[in-house]
């Protein structure tokens, strides 16, 4: 505003000028017309004319200027906007896209080559266009560039790569329109959206055709038909016409419709729900064409429309409303789409017991052996027991389809749909948002630069531990920050390897001791004696001040002045939870907690429900919180199922957690576990029989699981425990310790004793106050085995 | 004797044996076995199965989810001497629905070569009996699935 004032000040005495010559001017012209010039002294007003003659042809001309100013300036910026656009479009489209260059292309060219080879629609006739399901997901992009084709009406389109198609078009076309469709669509497959069917755009595929085309030929012959309408699609939009009715009339009216491309409009075709049969053969070709192309492609196939159950986030949480809803509606379709390739799997293992195989390709093949010897994979499920996106629509008794590599951008409450990374819309009758988090990095790593970063490893997902298996194989040092959960499990891991590969393992953290932020000073420090034992070199209290890399090493400034060599870092330092689609949803996010703001009953509005490590929900019996453990998201997953199944059950059933750290250190603990409240610890002398391993062997269950090492480890346990029952020896071998908050119990560990968590849950779940905790205490006969 | 010791804010109570023989004189609220906010085991109260037990693992949600439920929804609420002896053809259609996904549900040796109708059914009314004891030990046929996801029940999941 200031600003505006002194640049007037400025101008005023100008305009003042300009108008006095004005006026002159008009004065003169005045004396032409015989008027005698008579010099009226003008009262110059500060903030400029507002009359006179003279005032009113310079603010005529002022103002005109400033018109065509404007409108130049316009013209110019929508000019170029447009040209901005193409060139984003071309760059997108050249970017290699989940697949082969060549099919992003292909659906590029689409368009124009439909134009260029429109007169060629007369073959589309025969095709019997099964449509094909595949659908260029970068129909929204595409379809400027399509308008623009359009257009031009099959002149060279904008886009360059258009030039190659109508050459190369010719001959596909010629080849055979059906099946030249096929392979546009297979490209097109991994977009994978909705058989919108379309058949008259087939001459599209052909375009699709040029830039792909030996790999092409072979996949060309194997498949007749379908095809085409993917790249008809964008240009197709309105039209829905009957799927095997491809007429060139229609072709005709793609032109004036390529603008639209909502996928909205298209998705909701019911005729997408007749495309099934058709999908199932173009599904080989895509597999055969894109076999150079990302795993996620075959699963890419179809987009269903609608979902009447929509998982966002394919986690722990997820898998668990995913039985839950399954179990309890009959024939339920249930969706989940994460953006990670792999289909739900469980974390926990990821930092244990993957890293105690022994098989060496237990990076491929992510299976565990468990203490009872029962091997498993992490990944709930075998892909049999998912059904094909494709296949969505028509089965009959429902199930459970995952679309990988796929990402919600945005959420649409009022018209309950979502929408891809790839502007595909989804629909649904109840979503739950189960998008978990990722990981937080250290702010001086962030600044560190590229060296720094490139040699960090951030872990949460089944990539992280594959390229951290990899590369503890070849360094000879690895610093891990962070001493919570998942930096204590991963030191003791890759302390375990630092014997047999002569790895330097370091961790280092702010905290006095390991687990010092939930366990109470004496057990945290017991635990990190546990933890060097381990063959790991513990830092405790201490604070990154900078990170340099320096000849080919990493250098860790800590704040006290220390300084720390090393090859590569594990950043653990918590969870960022992901509340990207708060936003555009309209969820509340918990300033507190962090994570989508949730009732008791995990709902965040209508037919949205959230859970797991991104649900901050009421907890009727601890009060609100959020919590990040694989219990809870089992617990909070299954429990938002049965509310969306229309339960309306509140979260009552306590999640537990647990940890081994090491072959003697293990607990399971329930409730609000932080060691900043006062806590009553019973302890009593630990024998050889009370370690994780010796757990399992006799309930026989195999949910702790140790490896084979532990059989020599076990020994040495035996002799250090002191037998004599006289000793007051602070050895905190097996015990209960409670945590209080005004004197209620609100959270429980059971410290090396086992199975005795349905005990702890109900003290939680009373909130009883207690005179003598002793006495709760011997309600777990923690000197039983 | 134990003794105890306080640590700023933390006590530490060293309890031996015999300490802990006596019984509890803590008091524990009394459950409601009816409580709806509670986890329901298998069966629930009004006598119908619970199909979210997590004791089932996935078989009821899984591909043959359905075709589990009939069978064992007729098992459960046949009234015949031999329980379950009627529910021969439901049984029949969840072996031949679990035999199209031997991933999912891996098959015994001894269950696959019988071809009796009745010892078919006659293991797989066992094995539903197995489920009903609602203990750890899976069996065979729900090995796989049971296995996927932490009971709530079992300290920690596998």
């Amino acid at each position: 505003m200031l600003k505006c004032r002194t640049v007037w000040k400025k101008l005023a005495p100008l305009a003042r000028a300009s108008s006095t010559v004005c006026r002159q001017n008009v004065r003169r012209a005045g004396l032409t017309n015989g008027r005698i010039p008579i010099r009226v002294p003008t009262a110059h007003m500060s903030t400029g004319p507002a009359g006179g003659g003279g005032d009113n042809l310079k603010y005529a001309l002022l103002v005109g200027l400033a018109g065509i100013g404007g409108l130049t300036y316009a013209v110019k910026t929508l000019r170029g906007d447009q040209k901005r656009y193409e060139e984003r479009i071309a760059e997108i489209e050249s970017r290699p896209h989940k697949a082969t260059k060549g099919p992003v292309t292909d659906v590029q060219t689409a368009a124009p080559a439909a134009e260029a080879s429109e007169t060629d629609a007369v073959p589309e006739p025969e095709l019997e266009a099964a449509p094909s399901p595949e659908e260029p997901s970068p129909p929204a992009e595409n379809a400027a560039p399509d308008a623009e084709a359009v257009a031009h009406d099959a002149e060279a389109a904008p886009s360059s790569k258009t030039t190659e198609p109508p050459p190369a078009d010719e001959p596909v076309v010629e080849a055979s329109p059906e099946e030249a469709a096929a392979p546009a669509a297979v490209p097109v497959v991994e977009e994978a959206a909705e058989p919108v069917v379309e058949a008259p755009v087939d001459t599209t595929a052909p375009a699709a055709e040029p830039v792909v085309e030996e790999a092409h030929e072979p996949v060309v012959e194997a498949s007749p038909v379908e095809a085409a309408p993917p790249a008809a699609i964008p240009v197709v939009e309105e039209e829905l016409p009957p799927p095997t009715e491809p007429s060139p009339a229609e072709l005709s009216e793609p032109e004036p419709a390529p603008t639209l491309v909502e996928e909205s409009v298209t998705l909701t075709e019911p005729a997408a729900a007749a495309e099934p049969p058709a999908t199932a053969p173009p599904e080989p070709q895509s597999e055969v064409v894109a076999e150079s192309a990302v795993d996620s492609t075959p699963a890419s196939a179809k987009v269903p429309s609608h979902a009447p159950y929509l998982l966002i986030g394919g986690g722990t949480a997820s898998f668990a409303a995913a039985r839950s809803i399954r179990a309890r509606d009959p024939g339920a379709k249930v969706l989940i789409v994460t953006d990670e390739p792999d289909l739900p799997y469980m974390r926990p293992p990821l930092s244990k017991e993957l890293w105690f195989s022994d098989d060496p390709s237990v990076t491929e093949t992510l299976r565990f052996k468990q203490w009872n010897g029962k091997e498993r994979s992490i990944y709930f499920q075998p892909p049999s027991f998912y059904i094909k996106p494709e296949d969505f629509d028509s089965a009959e008794n429902g199930g459970v389809a995952v679309l990988t590599c796929r990402k919600v951008v945005h959420m649409d409450v009022r018209g309950n749909k979502v929408k891809l990374d790839d502007n595909i819309e989804i629909s649904y009758d109840k979503c739950l948002v189960a998008t978990g988090g990722i990981p937080r990095n250290l702010q001086v790593i962030e600044r560190a630069g590229e060296e720094v970063k490139k040699r960090t490893t951030l872990f949460r997902k089944i990539e992280d531990f594959k390229s951290l298996e990899k590369v503890s194989r070849n360094i000879n040092s690895i610093t891990i920050i962070g001493g919570g959960f998942l930096g204590s499990e991963l030191a003791c891991a890759l302390g375990r390897r630092s014997t047999e590969s002569g790895l330097e393992v370091i961790q280092m953290f702010p905290e006095k001791g390991n687990m010092g932020k939930v366990l109470p000073e004496y057990l945290s420090n017991w635990t990190t004696e546990k933890v060097k034992r381990e063959g790991v070199k513990v830092i405790t209290e201490s604070l990154v001040k900078s990170v340099t890399y320096k000849d080919d090493k990493l250098e860790i400034h800590l704040k006290d002045g220390r300084l720390v060599k090393t090859d590569h870092i594990v950043a653990a330092v918590g969870l960022e939870p992901n509340i990207d689609l708060a936003k555009s949803a309209g969820l509340e996010v918990d300033s507190d907690f962090g994570g989508y703001r949730v009732n008791a009953e995990l709902q965040a509005r209508s037919n949205i429900w959230v859970a797991g490590d991104a649900a901050c929900f009421y907890d009727i019996r601890l009060g609100r919180r959020r919590v990040e453990h694989h219990d809870h998201a089992v617990v909070s997953g299954r429990l938002a199922g049965e509310n969306m199944t229309g339960a309306n059950k509140p979260y009552w059933h306590q999640s537990m957690f647990w940890s081994d750290l090491g072959p003697d250190v293990g607990y399971e603990a329930i409730g609000i576990v932080d060691s900043s409240l006062p806590t009553v610890g019973v302890f009593a002398k630990a024998t050889a029989k009370d370690t994780p391993k010796a757990a399992t062997e006799q309930s026989g269950t195999g949910i702790r699981s140790e490896s084979e090492t532990e059989d020599t480890a076990t020994s040495p346990v035996a002799s250090a425990t002191p037998p004599p029952v006289v000793e007051h020896k602070d050895d905190y071998g097996k015990g209960v310790i409670f945590y209080l908050r005004d004197k209620v119990v609100v959270g429980i560990i059971l410290w090396n004793v086992f199975n005795r968590m349905p005990i702890a849950r109900k003290i939680i779940k009373d909130g009883e106050e207690h005179a003598d905790l002793n006495e709760v205490a011997k309600l777990f006969n923690i000197h039983e085995d | 004797m134990s003794y105890c010791k306080q640590d700023g804010k933390d006590r530490v109570i060293f309890v031996t044996k015999e300490d802990h023989e006596t019984p509890s004189n803590a008091e524990l609220v009394a459950d409601d076995p009816d409580d709806p906010y509670e986890e329901q085991g298998l069966i629930l109260p009004n006598g119908e199965i619970n199909w979210n037990c997590p004791c089932l693992g996935g078989m009821a949600s899984g591909p043959c989810g359905s075709q589990f439920k009939e069978a064992f929804s007729c098992f459960h609420y046949s009234k015949e001497e031999v329980k379950g002896s009627e529910c021969i053809n439901q049984f029949r259609g969840m072996q031949e629905c679990m035999q199209k996904y031997p991933e999912l549900y891996p098959q015994e040796e001894d269950k696959e070569s019988s071809p009796e109708a009745e010892s078919k059914s006659g293991s797989a009314s066992a094995d539903s009996s197995a489920l009903l004891s609602k203990n750890d030990s899976i069996p065979s046929t729900s090995a796989a699935s049971s296995d996927s996801m932490s009971s709530t029940n079992s300290p920690s999941a596998s």
